[in-house]
């Protein structure tokens, strides 16, 4: 069954923008990138740094948009805007929800046919 | 038509976003380097110069903002065209990077149609400027045409005190009845080449140019310390110029060149003068008429500089000089200190 993480239209206009080929490096790129970003994100919420709580989660905002992964866009745009609750526990379950969310973003654009 | 080899800088620390707005550019036929944040940025383009940046806002180091902040404020940098792109949400960030001198803001993920769009507009926006400003400094400084730029050639005019110089080849209409009109151009072009160096090259900058007449100014629209002498040293240097000139014109068998300068320095109204499309920079006043009148008083006293009385006492004792007493010079209503300075 197909994976519901990637808009295929919105993943369809990339390719046809910048070629599949491209598409397709910036797909490695994302998935080479943001286990840091996301580390970088649970970094700050243990220094209780929210600028760069902040920062991260705009940066992933924008790829999400990009490849598709409309839920994982949703959720890093909600920790933007949000920041940080005042609650740790709740704090670390919507980093954890944006993993999760990202891991299966990335298993769905893996699973994209190439070529 | 933008150039197709420009050269473009994109900022930005996400590496999806740096990789897919190069290409965006790449495609368009356009060069591109590329910085992961501010601060990296503005290395990159005080290094070499840049036609237009891609810019994100939220960065680590050095945000978007800043680099808009120093670049508004750096003489280098102010004129390169930049197109903030950035996932910012609000119309607040929107409206502060066009206050701090961004071209044009596009959203995140950015569109590529209009994005090429938008490249194509900054660049062409850049070429005109670029255009302008090589117009603006056949006629005057760097600095100068810089100050120019900058006040955006506002009509309106404010008193200064400069020094103005009023240039002419004697004899010329006779000499334009012996040569040809292309002769008559050439001699032309060669003189105010000649000209032009030796008086921007003392910080002058030329006004005016009706035939083999011309006016320049020192001291605006930028201050210029000692405007008087640096007026007669250009003044000097035009005539060593003439001469080298005369040189040339004998050895084909024409006559020797020579011209008459007045200078004179006081107070005057700087400014530009005319219309919103058509506009001109000038001085008026005593001062700018006191050049003309010296320059022409050159032909009865057969001197190639005079300098009035207020540009003597500035000129210290740089320069040989002889007083030749006062002179009620046509059109003014007093008599006048006149000083030739020799050659």
């Amino acid at each position: 069954m197909e994976s519901l993480a990637i808009d295929r239209i919105i993943f369809g206009e990339l390719c046809e923008a910048v070629g599949d080929e491209f598409a397709f490096e910036l797909v490695d790129t994302f998935i080479e990138e943001t286990p840091g970003i996301l580390a970088e994100m649970r970094a700050a919420l243990a220094t209780a740094d929210a600028d760069s709580y902040r920062r991260a989660a705009h940066s992933l905002k924008a790829n999400g948009k990009t490849f598709g992964a409309l839920e994982f866009a949703d959720l890093v745009r909600a920790a933007e805007l949000g920041g940080f609750s005042g609650d740790s526990g709740r704090d670390v379950a919507a980093v954890d929800a944006i993993e999760e969310s990202y891991e299966a973003a990335a298993a769905a654009l893996k699973a994209l046919p190439r070529g | 038509m933008a150039d197709s080899g420009s050269l473009l800088l994109v900022v930005d620390d996400n590496k999806v976003n740096r990789l897919l707005l190069a290409r965006s550019v790449e495609t368009q036929g356009h060069r591109v380097e590329l910085a992961e944040n501010g601060k990296v940025a503005l290395d990159m383009l005080r290094a070499k110069p840049f036609d237009l940046v891609l810019l994100d806002i939220e960065m680590p180091e050095m945000d978007g903002f800043q680099v808009l902040e120093v670049m508004k404020a750096d003489a280098q940098l102010c004129d390169v065209a930049v197109i903030v792109t950035s996932a910012v949400e609000g119309l607040q960030s929107v409206v502060r990077c066009i206050e701090l001198g961004a071209e044009d803001y596009l959203g995140k993920p950015v569109n590529t149609v209009l994005l090429r769009a938008r490249i194509g507009s900054a660049l062409a926006k850049k070429q005109l400027r670029d255009q302008q400003r090589a117009m603006v400094r056949r006629f005057a400084t760097s600095e100068v045409a810089d100050d120019m730029q900058q006040s955006g050639f506002a009509l309106g005019g404010r008193h200064v005190r400069a020094t103005v110089m009023f240039s002419d080849i004697r004899g010329f209409t006779s000499l334009v009845e012996s040569q040809t009109p292309d002769e008559t151009i050439e001699l032309l072009n060669n003189y105010y080449a000649l000209m032009f160096d030796a008086i921007i090259g003392h910080g002058g900058v030329v006004n005016q140019m009706i035939g083999d007449g011309l006016m320049a100014v020192f001291g605006a629209p930028l201050p210029l310390a000692e405007s008087s002498a640096a007026a007669v040293r250009a003044a000097l240097e035009m005539i060593e110029m003439i001469e080298l000139l005369s040189v040339d014109r004998v050895a084909q068998g024409w006559p020797t060149l020579r011209i008459g300068i007045g200078i004179a320095t006081g107070e005057m109204v700087a400014g530009y003068t005319g219309t919103q499309h058509r506009a001109t920079y000038t001085c008026i006043g005593d001062t700018v008429n006191r050049a003309a009148r010296l320059e022409a008083f050159t032909k009865d006293v057969e001197r190639w500089v005079l300098v009035d009385g207020a540009a003597h006492d500035e000129l210290g004792d740089e320069f040989a000089v002889t007083a030749l007493g006062e002179h009620m010079l046509k059109g003014k209503s007093e008599p006048i200190r006149v000083f030739a300075v020799d050659s």
